[in-house]
Order: C-alpha cells, then sequence, then structure tokens
C-alpha cells in the first residue's frame, strides 16, 4: 500500500534527495567552485525528470488517501515547469558567474522550488496545497534576496517575504473557513459539500480568502503590489525564474482548487474570477505604459498575461482549463526567450536594464534585435505569431462561456498594452543614435534559446507543436 | 448547520470577551488616568545618569541566527514527543515516516554546521 503511493510522487522524492544530497556534498567539499557544474547537473536532472514524466505517466493516480493526484493536467504542468527552471538555470550559470554571485545553493534552492511546484499543481487537499506552496515560497524569498550585499536585492526579498506571508496568512484563514464549514480538507470531500450548485455563506467566505491568496502568487490585481519591485530589485535570472516557473505553478494550483474543490459552484468563482482578470489585464496594460526599466516592464507585463490566463480560467470550462494551460505554457516560452535577451543587455560589464539603451540596435546586432521583435510581436499578441493563438483560445473561451464582456475588455486591453511592446521594436528600429547605447554580450547559451524561443513563435503557428491536443487531455482530467 | 454553528459557540464567546477586555483595559488607562507630564518624568531613567545614547541599537545578525536555530530543534521536540509517546499504537509507517523526518533535519543541522553558522568569531 505504502509502496505504492510513494511510487506515485517518485519524481518529488528523488528531486528532493537530490537536491539534498548534491548540497551536503558540495558543503563538504569544493563548495562555490562547484556550483556552476551543479547549475548543469540540476538542470540536467530537471530536464530528465520532465522527459520522464511526460513520457511515462498514464491515467489518474492517487496517492495518500486523495492528499497527492497526479493526473494528465499535473503531468502537463510538471512538464512545463521542470523544462523552464532548467532552462532558467542554464541561462543564470554565465551571468551570476561574471557577477560573483554564483553560490552552490542556488541551484538546490531553485531544485526544491521545482520539488514544491511539482506538489503544488498535484495537491488533492488543502494542506498538500499549503505544504507545496510554503516550500516553493520559502525558496523563492530566498533567491529574491540571494545578492546580500545589494540595497535592492534584500529589500525585494523582505518585500516578498513580508507580502507572502500575509497572503499565506490570508490563505490559510480561508483554508480553516472551508475545513470549518466542509469538515474535510480533501478536495473531493469538499466539492460535494455544495447544494444545488451554489455554496453556503461561511464557504463562500473560504473560497474568497483561498482566492485572494492565490491571487497573490499569480500576481493578479489588486494583489499585484509586490511584482515590480520585486522584479527589479532581485538579480535578472531570478526574475527570469519568477516570471516563468512560479506563475506556472500557481495557475495551475488555482485552476486545480477551483475545479476540484469548487467544481460544483462554479457560478460562484467564476465571478471573482472574472474581476481579477479584467483588473489585471487592464493595469498590466496601462501601468506599464511610463515604466523605463525593462524589468519593471516585464513585471507589469506578466501582470496582464496572468488576466488572460485568469480569463482560461473564469470560463469555468474544459476547454476555458485547456486555454489556461496553452496561454502558460506559450507565456513561459515567450518569457524565457525575452529573459535570454535581457540577460545579454550591458555596458562596460555592468547589466543595464533601461530600455533607451535600446536606440537603434537593429543596425549593430540585426539576429538579435530581429528575434526580440518576434517576442514582443508575439507578448502583444500580433498575429499571426504564437502569442496570438493563446489569446484567441482564452478569448473564445471566454466567449462560449458567456463572458462576451470580458472577451471584449481582453482585446481593447491587448490593444493598449501592444503600445509598450512596440515602442521597444520603434527604439530598435527607427530609434535616435544615442551614446548609451548597450552592448549585447550573449553566451551561446543565452543566444540559443533567444532565437530557439523566437523561432518557436514563428514556426509553432502550424500546429502549436501538439500541445493543444496535449492541454485538451489534460483540462479532460480535471474537469469532467 | 445550526447544530454544528452552536459547537463553535464557546469560541464565540471567548473572542467577546477578549476583545472586550482587551478594549476595556485600554480605554480605562485614557479615561481614568491623571495625566501630568514634565520633563523629567517622561525622560529615560539610567539609574540617575544622563541618556548615554539611542535606544535603537545594531543587534548581530547571529543572535537571530541561533535563535532560529533553536526553534527549529525546539519544534522539532514538538514533534517527537507525541510520537513517543504513541510509540506503542503507530505502525511502521509512522516510525520510518519520523526517522525520514529526522534525516531531512539532520541534512540540515549538517549543512549548516559545515557552513560554519555556528562558528561565533
Amino acid at each position: 500500500m505504502i509502496s505504492a503511493d510513494l511510487n506515485i510522487i517518485l519524481p518529488e522524492i528523488l528531486l528532493s534527495v537530490f537536491a539534498m544530497v548534491a548540497l551536503l556534498g558540495a558543503v563538504y567539499t569544493e563548495k562555490d567552485k562547484l556550483a556552476p557544474t551543479l547549475v548543469w547537473i540540476t538542470a540536467a536532472v530537471m530536464a530528465a525528470m520532465a522527459l520522464w514524466i511526460g513520457t511515462s505517466g498514464s491515467g489518474t493516480n492517487e496517492a495518500f488517501g486523495g492528499m497527492f493526484i497526479d493526473d494528465g493536467f499535473a503531468r502537463f504542468a510538471k512538464v512545463t515547469i521542470l523544462i523552464s527552471a532548467a532552462a532558467v538555470l542554464v541561462m543564470s550559470q554565465e551571468y551570476m558567474q561574471r557577477r560573483g554571485i554564483l553560490r552552490f545553493e542556488y541551484p538546490m534552492l531553485i531544485a526544491l522550488a521545482a520539488v514544491g511546484m511539482m506538489m503544488m499543481v498535484s495537491a488533492g487537499d488543502l494542506m498538500a496545497l499549503y505544504m507545496g506552496l510554503e516550500l516553493q515560497s520559502l525558496s523563492l524569498y530566498v533567491v529574491a534576496s540571494l545578492r546580500r550585499d545589494s540595497v535592492k536585492s534584500t529589500e525585494a526579498g523582505l518585500k516578498y517575504f513580508v507580502l507572502g506571508a500575509l497572503s499565506s496568512g490570508l490563505l490559510l484563514y480561508g483554508a480553516s473557513l472551508t475545513y470549518g464549514y466542509a469538515g474535510t480538507t480533501l478536495f473531493s470531500g469538499i466539492v460535494q459539500t455544495a447544494t444545488e450548485g451554489h455554496l453556503s455563506l461561511g464557504m463562500l467566505f473560504g473560497l474568497v480568502f483561498l482566492a485572494s491568496g492565490l491571487a497573490f502568487k499569480v500576481s493578479a490585481v489588486p494583489f499585484h503590489m509586490w511584482t515590480p519591485d520585486v522584479y527589479e530589485g532581485a538579480p535578472t535570472p531570478i526574475t527570469a525564474f519568477f516570471a516563468t516557473a512560479p506563475k506556472m505553478a500557481a495557475m495551475a494550483l488555482f485552476a486545480r482548487l477551483m475545479h476540484d474543490a469548487f467544481g460544483q459552484a462554479v457560478g460562484d468563482w467564476s465571478q471573482v474570477i472574472a474581476l481579477l482578470s479584467l483588473l489585471s489585464m487592464f493595469l498590466g496594460a496601462v501601468a506599464a505604459i511610463g515604466q523605463t526599466n525593462i524589468k519593471r516592464l516585464m513585471a507589469y507585463s506578466s501582470i496582464a498575461h496572468m488576466g488572460y490566463a485568469l480569463m482560461g480560467l473564469a470560463a469555468g470550462s474544459a476547454l476555458g482549463v485547456q486555454a489556461l494551460l496553452i496561454y502558460m505554457a506559450i507565456y513561459v516560452t515567450m518569457n524565457v526567450g525575452t529573459f535570454a535577451f535581457i540577460l545579454s543587455m550591458e555596458r562596460d560589464g555592468a547589466p543595464v536594464t533601461d530600455i533607451s539603451g535600446l536606440h537603434m540596435l537593429s543596425k549593430r546586432e540585426p539576429a538579435k534585435a530581429l528575434a526580440m521583435l518576434v517576442l514582443l510581436f508575439s507578448l502583444a499578441g500580433v498575429p499571426p505569431l504564437v502569442g496570438f493563438f493563446g489569446k484567441l483560445y482564452v478569448l473564445r473561451a471566454a466567449y462560449e462561456a458567456g463572458l462576451a464582456w470580458l472577451a471584449v475588455a481582453g482585446v481593447v486591453a491587448s490593444v493598449i498594452g501592444a503600445f509598450y511592446y512596440l515602442r521597444i521594436v520603434f527604439y530598435m528600429y527607427f530609434g535616435e543614435e544615442r551614446d548609451d547605447a548597450v552592448e549585447m554580450r550573449s553566451s551561446p547559451v543565452l543566444y540559443g534559446l533567444l532565437m530557439a524561443s523566437a523561432i518557436i513563435m514563428v514556426a509553432g503557428v502550424v500546429n502549436l507543436f501538439g500541445i493543444e491536443g496535449a492541454a485538451a487531455a489534460a483540462a479532460a482530467t480535471l474537469v469532467n | 448547520m445550526e447544530e454544528m454553528l452552536r459547537e463553535y459557540l464557546p469560541i464565540l464567546v471567548f473572542l467577546a470577551i477578549a476583545v472586550g477586555l482587551g478594549l476595556v483595559l485600554i480605554l480605562a488607562a485614557v479615561v481614568l488616568a491623571v495625566r501630568n507630564p514634565d520633563p523629567e518624568k517622561v525622560s529615560a531613567y539610567e539609574c540617575g545618569f544622563n541618556a548615554f545614547d539611542d535606544a535603537r541599537m545594531k543587534f548581530d545578525v547571529r543572535f537571530y541566527l541561533v535563535s532560529i536555530l533553536f526553534i527549529i530543534f525546539d519544534l522539532e521536540i514538538a514533534m517527537l514527543f507525541p510520537w513517543a509517546v504513541a510509540f506503542k499504537d503507530i505502525s511502521m509507517v509512522g516510525f520510518w515516516s519520523m526517522m525520514v523526518f529526522l534525516a531531512v533535519l539532520t541534512a540540515g543541522f549538517a549543512y549548516e554546521w559545515k557552513k560554519g553558522a555556528l562558528e561565533w568569531e
């Protein structure tokens, strides 16, 4: 019995054992000299694990009395999380080593955060949910302040920690209310407490607090205020990590909680999510216009993108979850490429984040400027690039669920948001010659990931590399 | 539902009393106390001397480190104690779960030891 359970969570066990063994191995031998090797080994382990989970798993398996669920939905999310975490790790190695902030704890913390995220997307119980969320969050607080001697980085870490603790408190309060009124923490038990498609008043309060706590983690408006400061203050490779894997994990957890635990009362939470989605899309689009720091700009961009992903969730249908998964997979791919570009920006060896340095980049670095142009168009959702199809999917899901107003608002916000993406393109191609221009110093890894991401955005229009089918199958295991 | 809510009545009463009592104690000081401040009374008292320096001072971060480590192992005991009391009734799964927990904790301890977090100077 117990061995069957352990077999189901074998990937999580192996990754955490790997992290602990590697941590001890490094601290008792060469310490930070091992860090570059460990980064590559961790990335390889994660990539291998993604391959393993993606190809071997089948069906829906429950472990530990339903606390841990391994289904198609969880596997889709895990593969995305592991691949993006591995990509960010290899991107960060050269950048962090040159600036002397590559410590051997860094890959281990990322690995433990990945374990937490895998736990989150597989949670079938409020306690398992919280455990995964905290394992992830604690690792992220530490990596946010990895640059200990920088005021901005420590401020980012502290801010993230304080607001993260507040959101955990909200989430726990919601969980305790839910437990009090449902009498169980198992999602499969909570879902049965809805009568005639509605929740009791107490459960409703629990639901709202749970949703608020998770909205913090996905940085949806009005719980977004930490995002720009943390993105700006954290070292750029860490920002790249924040923008990818944890977003996917939190969004998948959001979808799982809403559908698995409150799936019989879709009408009750759909309106809450729709409001979060509307506010995020507009604030992300409008507030980014005044930003000149590309990291802050990407923070607002990620807020807006979370709004679109939430639109898929608000639809409350299998199509909506499919749209959410497709959107998140595309978003993560675009962000890996964009951050590969941002990590290359520097002047006299120091990193640059001001977009004014990008003037006339197309003259100096035509290939990189072109790749960035493709990525920015895709982020803005300009057809026919892949980013457009992500938006099309969520708009369709919202429209078919009777949320036509939300879909229309999404299109309007997308047009507003296109301005700040296209402004960077304008600088790169039609700007003026200035003397504060950036030098692009890309290691082969950064160059490869930037180009690969841009090529995916173009080549993916043929069939989205088949993720539509995979996402549909994953969504079907969650919503039935 | 109503019956279940009634089970929570004691908590409600407790909260009402706790909040009420807290408010009464704070407000009583405002309403009843005699306030007649003068410079000598409100200045900091240091055994008859004038105040030496600011009350806010830098505090070595290692104190926090040690206290956090203490709390971790304190909580470990809090978990071990009921486990030991119920040792006869728990299965092998319960035994090995605790062993794994202790192993994970030991890994963290070995790391911080080697990292030098316990050295004072």
